[in-house]
C-alpha cells in the first residue's frame, strides 16, 4: 500500500459511507404486542435446567414454567387480594390422581398429556426424573432429601401410566416436596439421546434446551441479554395461558427498569430497590402487589461458640440495642413486615414467621451488658453480603451506630457476593445479618435447618441446645402423627426458647415485590417467588 | 512488509504467554469460591464439594493449569459459569456488540473533536479555545454511567425521542442475519431498512455517552500536537509562499500533526473497549465488558480468563496496525521490528 493511495482513499471511505438506504420497510413487526408480555430483571438464567450444576435462580422461573410436575399447588386468595399459593391444597398436573397410603404414594398419570415434542408422558419419564433428581448431586439432590426423597429404589413403574413412590420413613414433608420446582418431569427419551458416557443424565443438552411437557417453552436464549419463551398450545393440563409471548430481557440498572416501567415499555418487574417501590405505588400508574416472603426472614446472627456472644445475656443486650423502626424507615422505606415488639411475653400462635417481644431500648440493653461482665462494652465486626448491600449496608451502619450507644464497637465487615456462602459456611463471623428462606412452608422446617444441634450449614450461630432439639423433634413427629395439640406445644415451645437464647435476632420478613403496568393481572405468589406465566394477563 | 508484521507478531508470544499465565493466578488468588457461589444458597458441604469436583476445582494448581493451557491450545476457553455458555463463544458474540458501540462513539468523537481541536491550535487564546478547554474538561470529568443515565432521563424517560435502554434492538426486532456481528452492517447487508434505523437509534444515546468521554483526549492532543506544528519553519513558508490559510492548515499542517492524534485514538479506542462496562450496565448492552465484570463479581475463572487474553490479543493486533499506518501517513517512519 502507497502512502498516497491511502491517504486518498480515506476519502473515498468516507464517501462510500453515504450509501443509498434499502427502502424495504416491512409493516408487521409491532402486530403481537398485544399477546406479548415484556419482563425486565436484573440478571438472568445460566442454566435452564434446575438439576443442573449450579443453576441459578432465574433458572428456576424457566423450569417452573416449562416443565410440569406430578402435583402443584392450589391458589387462595389473601385479605389484599393477592393470589398466593395453597400450602396445604394440592392439585393434579400430571398425575391425575394421588392416593397417598400409610408408606407409599400411587400416582395415575393423565393420559393426554405429551411433550413438546410430541411423544406422551409415561411413567418411564416419571421414574427417569424423578430418579435424576435424586443422583445428580448438588441442590436439586438436597432438597429431594428434604422430603425424604433419596433413592431411587423409591420410585417404582407400576405400568405405563403409573408411578408410586415408596416413603423411607413417615414424613410430613414428602408429598408437599414433590410440589416443589426440583421434581419435574423431563422428556427422558430426548435427553437419553444426548447422554453420554461422561454425562449420563444429558446434563449438557438440558442446560440449553427446555426439554418438558410444560405450558411454554424456551425459542431463544442469549445468556445475559434475553429470553423468548413461546406458549406451548397443545399444553391441555390447565386453561390455556393467555400469554402467547414472554420476551425477557435482562437490565441491568435498577434506575432503568423503573424508568422502562415508567415510560410503559416494559410490562413487568421485580428486583427494584425498596425505594423505588414505594415512590411507585405513591404515584399510582403502575400496579405493586408486595407479599411477604413465605417462611423467611433477615436476622442478626451471632456466633454462640465464642465471647462474648456465648453468653445469653450479651446476646439479649444485643437483642435490645437494634434499631428495629429505623431499619424499617431508612433501610427498608416501610417495605416489610416487622419480627419485633410483640408485646408478648409468649408467642400465641403456632405460626412462624412471628414477631419477637425484643424493641429498641438502650437503657436495658445496657444493664444486660452490665450483668454480663460486659460494663464497658467490647469490639467486633459485623459483616454482610455486599450483593444485598442496598438493604445489608444501612442495616449495618445504623445497628452499628446503635450498639456504640452501649459501649460496643462493632467494625463493618463487607463481604463480597462470590465469597458470602464460604464466609457464612466457615461459622466463624461472630456478629452478621443475612436471610434465609425455605420453600416448604413449616415451622419446623425452618427450625430443623436453623436451630437443630445436628448443626446444618444454616444454623449459621453453631447454636445447639438440647432443649430446642427436643422442641423441634417433636413438633416433627407430632406433625406425622397428626397429633395437632401436641404439635402446637411444641412449635411454641421451640418459639420462645429461640426468642429466650436469641443466638439470632429476627428483625423483619421481606417482601416480594411486583410492578406491573395496570392492564397486566393475574400475579400469583409462589413460593419460590418467581413468575408463573401461565396464569399472567394482559389488556 | 509482511515480514515486519510476522516479526511484530513473534514478538507478541512471549508477552501472550505471559498474559495466561497471569490471568490464571491472579483469577485463583480471587477471594471467592467459585463452588460454594454456584452451589447456591441452600446448598450443603457436601453438594458444594461435589461441584468444586464436577468443575475440576479440586486438583492442584498445575494441574489445573495444564488442563487450561491444553483446552486453550484447541481454542476452548472453557465454559462460564455465570450464564453457561462456552466463552468462546460468548466472546465472539458479545464482541461485535462492544467493537460496534466504541467505534462509532469513536467516529463521533473524532468527527468533534478533531475540527475543534485544529479551530483551538488556530486561534489560540479565543473564546472557541476556551470552549474546547470547558468540553473536554466537562467530558472527562462526568463519569460515564452519569452521563448515560442523564442521556436517559432526558431523551427517554422525560421527552421520549430515545428508544427504551433496552440493548442493541428493541424488543420487537429480530437481529439480522449474522455477517459481521455489527447489526448495522448485517442489516444493510440484509438490505432490512428498518432493523437498520432500529439499531441505529438503539446505538445514539450509548455511543454519545462514549463519545463526550472519548472528546477531550483527541481534542488536547489535536490542539497540542497543531499548535507545534504550526509553529513549525514549514508551515511558515507555506504561508509565505502565499498559500490560503486552509491548504496551510489541513495538506500540510494537519497531516503533520496526525501522528500522535492516531496514537492517541488507538489508545483511547482499546481503553474504551474494555472500559464501557458502565455504558453496557446502564443500556443493558450485551456487550464484552459487562460480560468480564458479572463473570468477576461471580468468581468465575473462564471468562474473566478468556476476556482478559483476548484483550492482550486485540492489543497486539490494534498496536501493530497504528505501526503500520504510522509508515503510511509519514513516509519517515519506517518501522523496525
Amino acid at each position: 500500500m502507497k502512502r498516497r493511495t491511502f491517504l486518498k482513499s480515506l476519502s473515498a471511505a468516507g464517501a462510500a459511507t453515504a450509501l443509498p438506504m434499502p427502502a424495504i420497510w416491512s409493516s408487521a413487526k409491532a402486530q403481537a404486542r398485544q399477546e406479548t408480555l415484556l419482563v425486565v430483571s436484573e440478571s438472568g438464567p445460566n442454566n435452564v435446567d434446575i438439576h443442573g450444576v449450579g443453576t441459578n435462580v432465574p433458572g428456576y422461573e424457566v423450569s417452573w414454567n416449562c416443565y410440569d410436575r406430578l402435583i402443584s399447588h392450589e391458589m387462595k386468595t389473601l385479605p389484599n387480594g393477592t393470589q398466593y399459593y395453597d400450602r396445604d391444597k394440592f392439585k393434579m398436573e400430571l398425575a391425575e390422581d394421588m392416593n397417598v397410603g400409610d408408606m407409599s404414594a400411587t400416582f395415575k398419570l393423565r393420559k393426554d398429556a405429551k411433550f413438546q415434542d410430541g411423544t406422551p408422558v409415561t411413567a418411564k419419564d416419571v421414574k427417569w426424573s424423578l430418579d435424576r433428581a435424586v443422583s445428580v448431586g448438588g441442590f436439586p439432590t438436597f432438597q429431594m432429601g428434604a422430603g425424604s426423597l433419596t433413592k431411587r429404589e423409591q420410585f417404582v413403574v407400576v405400568d405405563d401410566h403409573t408411578v408410586r413412590v415408596d416413603f423411607i420413613k413417615k414424613d410430613r414433608l414428602t408429598i408437599p416436596d414433590l410440589a416443589v420446582i426440583v421434581p419435574c418431569i423431563i422428556n427422558s427419551g430426548l435427553v437419553q439421546k444426548h447422554a453420554t458416557e461422561k454425562d449420563p443424565w444429558g446434563l449438557e443438552y438440558t442446560k440449553l434446551n427446555t426439554v418438558g411437557s410444560g405450558a411454554y417453552k424456551m425459542t431463544k436464549w442469549q445468556p445475559g441479554a434475553e429470553v423468548i419463551l413461546e406458549r406451548n398450545d397443545d399444553w391441555k393440563l390447565g386453561p390455556q395461558p393467555k400469554v402467547r409471548r414472554i420476551i425477557w430481557r435482562m437490565v441491568p440498572s435498577a434506575g432503568n427498569r423503573r424508568a422502562l416501567l415508567e415510560r410503559g415499555d416494559a410490562d413487568i418487574s421485580y428486583e427494584l430497590p425498596n425505594k423505588d417501590f414505594v415512590e411507585l405505588r405513591e404515584a399510582g400508574k403502575l400496579n405493586i402487589v408486595s407479599t411477604p416472603f413465605s417462611n423467611g426472614c433477615q436476622y442478626i446472627g451471632m456466633n454462640v461458640t465464642k465471647p462474648p456472644f456465648d453468653n445469653v445475656k450479651v446476646r439479649q443486650a444485643v437483642a435490645y440495642a437494634i434499631p428495629y423502626q429505623k431499619i424499617m424507615d431508612a433501610a427498608l422505606f416501610g417495605l416489610a413486615k416487622p419480627l419485633y415488639g410483640s408485646g408478648l411475653d409468649k408467642v400465641k400462635d403456632a405460626v412462624w414467621p412471628v414477631a419477637h417481644n425484643y424493641n429498641t431500648d438502650i437503657a436495658k440493653a445496657k444493664q444486660l451488658l452490665a450483668e454480663a461482665g460486659y460494663p464497658n462494652g467490647f469490639e467486633t465486626t459485623i459483616s454482610f453480603d455486599l450483593g444485598f448491600a442496598t438493604i445489608n449496608e444501612p442495616l449495618c451502619v445504623l445497628t452499628q451506630e446503635s450498639l456504640a450507644q452501649i459501649g460496643i464497637k462493632a467494625e463493618i465487615n463487607k463481604v463480597t457476593g462470590a465469597n458470602w456462602r464460604t464466609e457464612l459456611n466457615k461459622k466463624t463471623m461472630p456478629l452478621y445479618t443475612n436471610v434465609f428462606s425455605g420453600w416448604l412452608d413449616y415451622p419446623e422446617y425452618f427450625f430443623i435447618w436453623c436451630y437443630h444441634g445436628k448443626n446444618s450449614i444454616f444454623n449459621t450461630m453453631s447454636y445447639q441446645s438440647k432443649q430446642m432439639d427436643a422442641f423441634i423433634d417433636g413438633a416433627g413427629d407430632a406433625a406425622t402423627s397428626g397429633n395437632k395439640a401436641a404439635y402446637e406445644t411444641n412449635v411454641k415451645g421451640f418459639l420462645d426458647l429461640a426468642f429466650a437464647d436469641v443466638p439470632r435476632i429476627p428483625i423483619f420478613q421481606p417482601l416480594s415485590n411486583v410492578a406491573m403496568q395496570k392492564n397486566v393481572s393475574g400475579y400469583q405468589y409462589w413460593f419460590h417467588r418467581r413468575l408463573d406465566y401461565r396464569s399472567l394477563v394482559k389488556g | 512488509m509482511l515480514g515486519m508484521v510476522l516479526k511484530r507478531l513473534m514478538l507478541a508470544i512471549p508477552s501472550l504467554i505471559g498474559v495466561v499465565i497471569v490471568t490464571f493466578l491472579l483469577t485463583r488468588a480471587l477471594p471467592g469460591d467459585p463452588a460454594a457461589y454456584f452451589a447456591g444458597p441452600a446448598a450443603t458441604q457436601e453438594a458444594v464439594d461435589q461441584i468444586r469436583k464436577q468443575l475440576g476445582l479440586d486438583q492442584p494448581l498445575p494441574q489445573q493449569f495444564v488442563r487450561y493451557v491444553k483446552d486453550l491450545a484447541r481454542g476452548d476457553m472453557g465454559v462460564a459459569l455465570t450464564t453457561g455458555q462456552p466463552v468462546a463463544a460468548e466472546i465472539m458474540s458479545r464482541l461485535p456488540a462492544s467493537a460496534e458501540l466504541t467505534l462509532l462513539g469513536l467516529i463521533v468523537s473524532v468527527l468533534i473533536a478533531v475540527p475543534l481541536g485544529i479551530l483551538a491550535a488556530t486561534n489560540p487564546g479565543s473564546l472557541l479555545d476556551h470552549t474546547c478547554r470547558i468540553v473536554t474538561t466537562a467530558g472527562v470529568s462526568l463519569p460515564v454511567f452519569f452521563t448515560g443515565l442523564l442521556l436517559v432521563y432526558f431523551f427517554y424517560y422525560l421527552l421520549g425521542v430515545a428508544p427504551a435502554p433496552l440493548g442493541r434492538l428493541d424488543v420487537y426486532f429480530s437481529a439480522p442475519p449474522q455477517v459481521t456481528g455489527f447489526y448495522l452492517i448485517d442489516s444493510l447487508i440484509a438490505r432490512d431498512g428498518e432493523t437498520f434505523v432500529a439499531s441505529l437509534k438503539q446505538l445514539i444515546l450509548p455511543a454519545a455517552t462514549l463519545a463526550i468521554f472519548a472528546l477531550a483526549p483527541i481534542a488536547r492532543m489535536t490542539r497540542a500536537s497543531m499548535l507545534a506544528v504550526l509553529g513549525s519553519e514549514f508551515v511558515r513558508t507555506a504561508k509565505a509562499s502565499g498559500l490560503s490559510p486552509s491548504t496551510v492548515v489541513v495538506t500540510y499542517a494537519f497531516r503533520n500533526a496526525m501522528l500522535p492524534v492516531i496514537t492517541t485514538l488507538g489508545m483511547v479506542f482499546s481503553f474504551l473497549l474494555g472500559a464501557n462496562v458502565l455504558v453496557e450496565k446502564v443500556f443493558a448492552w450485551p456487550g464484552i465488558g459487562s460480560y468480564a465484570v458479572e463473570a468477576l463479581i461471580a468468581s468465575d475463572f473462564a471468562p474473566v480468563q478468556g476476556f482478559v487474553l483476548t484483550m492482550a490479543v486485540m492489543y497486539v493486533v490494534l498496536n501493530l496496525l497504528i505501526d503500520i499506518l504510522y509508515g503510511l501517513i509519514d513516509p519517515r517512519v519506517r518501522i523496525e521490528a
